[in-house]
């Protein structure tokens, strides 16, 4: 799993114009090209390849026949329940403890962000060797089945949304001053689960859209730990298209960019209007 | 250490269409302090930056010691400056930072050491040569900040707001401190800030502007009991303005609530016209021997400041302020009572209002 | 936030709020992590022992290892390089500002790229029929002929740089807004050029963040997985790849040292964590 910092708010204040020199400007001219070249090239490649497929002429066959394809939809199906599943865990579980830790429990601070580090600790690949280890024989036998073992599989995506989910949220508490807000409704006579409902997650909208859409563009197309569990999901489904076919990769490479940067702009926009507000 | 000489000539600013700075003309003396005084955005910085060369003038010239600096790049100017946030290199000792406008230039490893030396001594720190930045306090920084400035030996030094990020007790301080360093090297200052108290009690003169425009160029004193504009005369120092009517020109009266009040020399405003008439709160006096014009009114508040006793004295929809200086066995007035105030003719002046 | 003792019930639910998390990581992060670890000192007849680290030692695991650290040093370094050198053209070298925010979004695409699709761009790009393959032919030159090759340490390089550079730019755009301008006009002002205003303040001042940075992106590589299981099937020498096949197959026949394998990656993971959030601190000293 790659470890990625994607800025929750990307409308970051940039520094004050500086007066550059005109040398200045060609060598950033030239590091922005050479770069632009490195990331835009493969992508280039790629779709002028997925239009390849037919002979002799440009045309979407490739995506056709992607979209046609017997284990496109289901696997594709699967990954996305599993993605909600994770996300709805995962949220279920950070949120309170990240309002716990801020108002109420503040010394446990520091063990719970080492925990939440924990997934850039152990990659993906050591954590299913641990869980398959864990959960393969009795007494702990949950890997018996395929069902339970996706159960599993979900509840290993939500932990490794850990990091960007708790980011995430503390950030908008600490946005939305959690401390004074629940004082007040606190004053004026709300409960506890009263203060979550209307108060807490209301104002933390933005924060936990921007986590669960990280949490979903890396659960959608993992690979190594659906891999290992046996799971058909979308990454094992990529991985064996990328095998046996010529024209059809290259489609799905550029489907995934699109859904990617669909997510990543969505991030961006609904960061934006939250500042908005 | 002398300093050059700074002469600013129709210096004017322009941002994308909004004036920043309207022709600004100065010429300043060899060792002269000089405050730029005035509220956020009237274009203060702005100026001094253009001294500086981290902005162009969109017109005018800027000559140091006979020389045209308009376009010069800023490191090759030979002008300290010292800034709102001291922008100490955070990687360096305090040594390396005083010594650091040195090292570009170049010179001998035991020349820096010995003038970083003497300048830590002339800032009373000549302790903290190996610390860091983040180890000292916001006064002691700002200190190091100006040693550096001045290590270069620079024709002229600029300040920009330097002790407003700093408490109010270590200001007072500091501000002596730059006064005392600036007489003992004689060097020619530019100093900015918002802050009246700083401009009057540290300036040889003092600029006071206003939305980019030189409202006026004098000493404290002048500044303080001459005003030029309406704007000066109320942003500098506590000022009280009663609306009054024009009776006779020539000998200089004008009329409050039907009162008689003379004012010293003549009125260039013809009979009947409204104008404001000015007085400070320290020109006033309780009672009748406070000088020939007289106002009656009830008094409003009285509060304490320790060395001054401020009175507000309520007359119909207006009100006048005035100082008494405190003795222990002074009196204070009571909120209720009726008093006579009383002035001089020559502690007053006529404004127009605008 | 009152200084009466709460009732014995509020106490109680205050934990409530946390158990949860806590027991949930316990299942499914340290879980998993000390299962490996306790078996890593499990000796063959049962018992613990330091055998299997002895073992690490052996061809298989050596060479796997050794490509790993080469490839994550190598992308540390250019991407570190390359990715610091385009957040400065960006935020500082005097590009309009839109530029910014484009490689901002652009990079928080890029780096979550890594996976299937990344390879597989790869290889319509630089497989033996990709298209820059096919160009370098138009010119006369055999790509693979010279011995480079997509499935190899050189190519995987190529690919991983795809979401190390971006990782980079995000993280060091911080660090260059910290610094503030004030330092340059002050050093301008003592008499700097640019090239020494560099040299002796922003370069120093932002050491401990491009380090730390390259740190990271160590760790980020080291522990990739399905980027390269994609492009090679397994099939390269890798430390990660190694720990794949052991799962599905014990190819060390070993499987105490297939733990102790999983468990040497996880400490290298472990240490580079440590040292970036070291350098992080220190670098936030000066740029707050």
């Amino acid at each position: 799993m790659t470890i990625s910092t994607a800025p929750v708010s990307v409308a970051v204040k940039a520094p004050a114009a500086e007066v550059a020199a005109k040398g200045n400007r060609f060598w950033s001219w030239l590091f922005l090209l050479a770069g632009a070249l490195y990331f835009l090239i493969p992508l280039g490649a790629t779709f002028y390849w997925s239009l390849r497929a037919e002979k002799g002429r440009l045309g979407l066959e490739a995506y056709r026949r992607l979209f046609a394809d017997a284990n496109f939809l289901p696997t594709f199906s699967e990954s996305i329940v599993n993605a909600v599943a994770a996300i709805i865990l995962s949220l279920l579980i950070i949120v309170p403890t990240a309002y716990w830790v801020t108002l109420r429990l503040q010394g446990l601070r520091p063990v719970v962000e080492f925990i939440t580090l924990l997934p850039f600790v152990i990659p993906a690949v050591v954590l299913v060797f641990g869980l398959i280890r864990l959960y393969g024989r009795p007494p702990l036998l949950l890997t018996a089945t395929y069902d339970s073992s996706r159960v599993v599989l979900i509840c290993a995506y939500a932990a490794l949304s850990f990091p960007y989910m708790f980011r995430s949220v503390d950030n908008g508490l600490r946005a939305m001053d959690v401390r004074a807000l629940t004082e007040a409704a606190q004053s004026l006579g709300a409960s506890w689960a009263t203060i979550l409902r209307k108060v807490i997650f209301p104002n933390l909208r933005v924060a936990l859209l921007s986590g669960a859409l990280l949490t979903f563009a890396i659960v959608i197309g993992e690979l190594t730990i659906a891999l290992f569990m046996a799971q058909h999901t979308f990454g094992p489904y990529m991985a064996n298209l990328t095998r046996s076919k010529v024209y059809e990769p290259s489609a799905m490479a550029i489907v995934a960019f699109a859904l990617t940067w669909a997510a990543m702009g969505m991030i961006a926009y609904i960061t934006r209007e939250g500042k908005r507000r | 250490m002398s300093g050059g000489f700074l002469s600013l000539e129709g210096v004017r600013k322009e941002f994308k269409g909004l004036l920043a700075v309207d022709t600004f003309d100065l010429e300043v003396e060899p060792g002269e302090f000089v405050s730029f005084l005035g509220p956020s955005g009237c274009g203060k910085t702005t100026t001094l930056r253009m001294v500086a060369g981290f902005e162009q003038p969109s017109s005018g010239t800027i000559r140091l010691a006979g020389k045209d600096v308009t376009f010069a790049k800023p490191n090759e100017r030979n002008i300290g400056m010292v800034f709102q946030s001291y922008a100490l290199f955070p990687n360096m000792t305090v040594a390396e930072n005083i010594g650091f406008g040195l090292r570009v230039r170049k010179e001998a490893a035991a020349a820096r050491e010995a003038r970083v030396a003497e300048l830590l001594d002339l800032i009373h720190l000549p302790a903290k040569g190996k610390s860091y930045p983040y180890e000292l306090s916001g006064g002691q920084q700002q200190r190091v900040a100006l040693a550096r400035a001045l290590a270069i030996r620079p024709q002229l030094l600029l300040l920009d707001e330097p002790l407003s990020a700093l408490d109010a007790k270590i200001r007072v301080e500091l501000r002596s401190e730059i006064r005392r360093i600036q007489q003992e090297l004689g060097i020619t200052t530019i100093y900015v800030t918002h802050d009246q108290e700083e401009a009057l009690s540290l300036s040889d003169r003092i600029v006071v502007m206003s939305a980019g425009q030189m409202e006026q160029v004098g000493t404290p004193f002048e500044i303080y009991n001459y005003p030029k504009t309406s704007f000066v005369a109320s942003f500098v120092g506590t000022l009280n303005q009663l609306r009054c009517t024009v009776t006779d020109a020539g000998s200089g009266t004008v009329a409050f609530d039907g009162q008689t009040i003379r004012v010293e020399s003549p009125i260039q405003f013809a009979k009947g016209t409204q104008v404001l008439m000015m007085l400070r709160p320290e020109e006033l006096h309780l009672g009748e021997r406070g000088g020939e014009n007289r106002l009656s009114g009830t008094v409003d508040s009285v509060t304490f400041l320790g060395g001054v006793v401020r009175v507000r004295v309520g007359l119909g929809d207006s009100n006048l302020t005035l100082d008494i200086l405190n003795e222990r066995t002074l009196r204070l007035p009571v909120v209720g009572e009726q008093q006579t105030l009383s002035f001089p003719p020559h502690a007053c002046w006529v404004m127009a209002e605008n | 936030m009152g200084g009466a003792k709460r009732p014995p019930r509020a106490q109680l639910g205050r934990w409530l709020g946390v158990l949860p998390f806590f027991v949930f990581s316990v299942l499914f992060l340290i879980g998993p992590t000390l299962i490996l670890a306790y078996r890593s000192f499990e000796g063959s007849a049962g018992g613990l022992t330091l055998d299997n680290y002895r073992r690490l030692a052996s061809e298989a695991v050596i060479r796997s290892y050794g490509m790993s650290i080469r490839i994550s040093l190598t992308t540390a370094l250019i991407g570190g390089l390359v990715g610091f050198l385009m957040a400065w053209a960006v935020s500082m070298g005097g590009l309009p500002r839109p530029f910014r925010s484009a490689l901002t979004t652009f990079s928080g695409v890029a780096s979550n790229f890594a996976g299937v699709p990344l390879a597989a761009a790869f290889i319509f790009t630089l497989g033996r029929v990709g298209v820059i393959t096919a160009l370098f032919e138009v010119f006369g030159v055999d790509l693979y002929g010279t011995g480079f090759s997509l499935y190899s340490v050189g190519g995987l390089t190529v690919v991983y740089l795809y979401f190390q550079i971006p990782l980079m730019v995000l993280v060091i755009f911080p660090a260059l807004d910290g610094l503030k301008r004030d330092w340059r006009e002050a050093a301008e002002n003592l008499g700097a050029t640019s090239g020494q205003y560099w040299r002796h303040v922003a370069l120093p001042v932002l050491l401990p963040s491009i380090l730390g940075t390259m740190i990271l992106l160590f760790g980020n590589s080291f522990g990739a997985h399905a980027t390269a299981y994609a492009l090679t099937g397994g099939l390269l020498s890798l430390a990660t790849l190694l720990i794949g096949q052991q799962i599905s197959g014990d190819v060390l026949h070993n499987p105490g040292l297939g733990y102790a394998v999983a468990m040497g990656m996880v400490a290298i993971m472990a240490l580079s964590i440590l040292l970036y959030s070291v350098l992080q601190r220190r670098s936030e000293r000066w740029l707050g």
